[in-house]
């Protein structure tokens, strides 16, 4: 069964190509690494998923209908089983973390309800549950942006599946996190896949956590996709094609795993 | 992770019951304050109706009638248009004449004003309260009062509203002017303090490259601004457009089609500036960001 296909997309900024005849299949719910230098093209592929930016030729279907022929409501209901997530977290830094949370919820409500931050005690119990299970619901009254870093991650992460949705896009989810916070949101993201058997598509600039969190891992070069299979078929070489490095690339050079970290910090203070 | 060795986390039904009360506590004020402003808007409304020397109930279905005459009797005199155009062109330009005069000695005084009151860059910081209430009273008193005053000492024409204009451009520029100084880096201030240059020279030569788009961008709305506001000026006496168009209205009847001709004028007028103005500023505000492409 197939869930999701990717097929020849193809999206070009002026003369640039950002997306070069994309083509990949998904038959089942997992999680999926999408890996590649920044420019690669990766965060172009996962907007065009979600429809935040219009392909120039090419088709993805979703249960096979072309989710990039929609428009209007149809439109925003894709959009609304496709929950993305952003390296900037995009939260409403003003309101507090259960309404950033509820805002998953926009497109099923109505303008006037929404707009006076009316939800369903329902709702308002069921975004507090999913902070519960990210572990943040603590901070439910906070304004958003008192959080940390991470902490707003979550807060996305929690309006994600406040969408329910059934593939959720993350487009360098951990890039502007520290170490700690990333592998926090990163495991995350893969609980959520496990336990409620979500697809999730994790665009990651680094080798290392791909491979750890990932199932598979697609490589994507100058906008072509380069490189399509499990973490253990990725070899040195492999990567090295995919970041078009030469031989003195290696994996712990790209490294932002606490691992390596303490690695560091163990040699400072040996 | 830390936080959670600190204090131990409350129970979750303690966080939705807590939450769920703030969000009840919020809809009641919510709702008390749109109640107030319900009940503001209704007496205010009946409040002005009663005062009303016609009643607005009364009137309501006559608004159409004066406009419905002009345009009757500028269609029925369609042919003399054009030549009303050119007698009044000389009235349009005057109008814009004083609008322009008005934006730049007020625009002036605004970089001025603004660089004395904003934190950082005050020649005087202990005077910064004292420039920004001079802002604040310049930019309180409405131009038609002080070109009344004005007409009333300097006698009509449109000098008079050429300063009411500028004096309420300062204030009302100044403001805008001081919130975009504040976004400013105060690095190459000091940069420039750091080789000895004085106040004027770092203002000048630090602040004024990085704010001058946006003071532009500021300075061409509210020349459309000031049009406008000369044009209404005339009606008290200060010349230009708004002075045919007060006259052109008193005669009545017979004169409908220069009225026409003046409110076409003028609407066409605002139309190009505003048109030519937004343009203007989109090429300001985007144009640096495709030379650096």
């Amino acid at each position: 069964m197939t869930l999701l296909l990717v097929r020849n997309l193809t999206k070009r900024f002026g003369a640039n190509t950002a997306v070069d005849n994309a083509s990949f299949e998904v038959s089942a719910p997992m999680m999926i690494g999408v890996i590649g230098r920044s420019g690669a093209g990766k965060s172009t592929l996962l907007r065009i998923i979600n429809r935040l930016t219009d392909a120039t030729t090419g088709a993805v279907e979703v249960d096979g209908r072309d989710v990039l022929t929609l428009s209007g409501s149809a439109k925003r209901a894709w959009q609304s089983e496709c929950a993305m997530i952003f390296q900037q977290f995009n939260l409403v830094p003003r309101m507090d973390v259960v309404s950033n949370v509820l805002h998953g919820t926009l497109n099923r409500r109505s303008t006037m309800a929404t707009a006076f931050n009316l939800y369903p005690q329902s709702d308002i119990r069921r975004a507090i549950d999913i902070l519960d299970r990210l572990g943040i619901a603590e901070h439910a009254a906070k304004r958003a942006e008192a959080l940390s870093g991470g902490q707003q991650q979550r807060v996305a992460i929690a309006r994600a599946l406040m969408q329910d949705p059934k593939v959720i896009l993350a487009d360098e989810p951990i890039a502007s996190l520290d170490p700690m916070n990333a592998e926090i949101v990163m495991s995350t993201l893969r609980r959520i896949h496990v336990e409620d058997r979500r697809m999730v598509i994790c665009n990651l600039h680094t080798l290392d956590t791909a491979r750890r969190y990932c199932d598979r891992v697609i490589g994507m070069r100058d906008g072509r996709i380069v490189f399509d299979g499990t973490p253990d078929q990725l070899t040195t070489a492999a990567a090295r094609d995919i970041y078009g490095a030469d031989d003195s690339f290696s994996e712990a050079t790209t490294s932002t795993e606490i691992a390596a970290l303490d690695r560091a910090q163990n040699l400072e203070t040996a | 992770m830390a936080d959670h060795a600190l204090h131990a986390p409350q129970p979750i039904d303690t966080i939705r019951d807590d939450y769920l009360a703030l969000i009840r506590r919020k809809r009641t004020y919510g709702a008390i304050l749109l109640a107030i402003f319900i009940a503001l808007m209704t007496s205010g409304f009946i409040i002005a109706d009663d005062r009303n020397a016609g009643g607005f109930w009364d009137g309501l279905h006559r608004i159409f009638d004066f406009p419905a005459e002009v345009i009757a009797e500028a269609a029925q005199k369609a042919d003399q248009l054009p030549a009303h155009f050119v007698t009044f062109l000389p009235a349009m330009i005057e109008t814009l004449n004083i609008a322009g005069a008005a934006t730049l000695t007020g625009a002036i005084g605004a970089v001025v004003l603004s660089l004395l009151a904003t934190r950082g860059m005050a020649k005087w910081p202990r005077l910064i309260p004292v420039f920004r209430r001079m802002m604040d009273i310049m930019r309180a008193v409405p131009e038609i009062v002080i070109a009344l005053i004005l007409i009333f000492v300097l006698g009509g024409g449109p000098v008079p509203a050429m300063i009411a204009i500028a004096f309420h451009t300062v204030g009302a520029l100044g403001k805008l002017f001081s919130e975009v100084n504040e976004n400013a880096s105060l690095k190459p201030v000091e940069g420039l303090e750091s080789v000895g240059a004085n106040w004027s020279q770092r203002m000048w030569l630090g602040v004024i490259p990085q704010v001058a788009p946006n003071y532009v961008s500021y300075a061409l709305l509210r020349f459309e601004i000031n049009i406008r506001a000369s044009a209404i000026l005339g009606f008290v006496g200060a010349g230009g457009i708004g002075y045919e168009l007060k006259n052109a209205m008193s005669w009545g009847k017979g004169r409908y089609d220069e009225a026409a001709a003046i409110f076409l004028i003028l609407f066409l007028t605002i139309i190009l500036v505003d048109q030519a103005s937004s343009a203007l500023r989109n090429h300001l505000t985007h144009g640096a960001k495709r030379g650096a492409k």
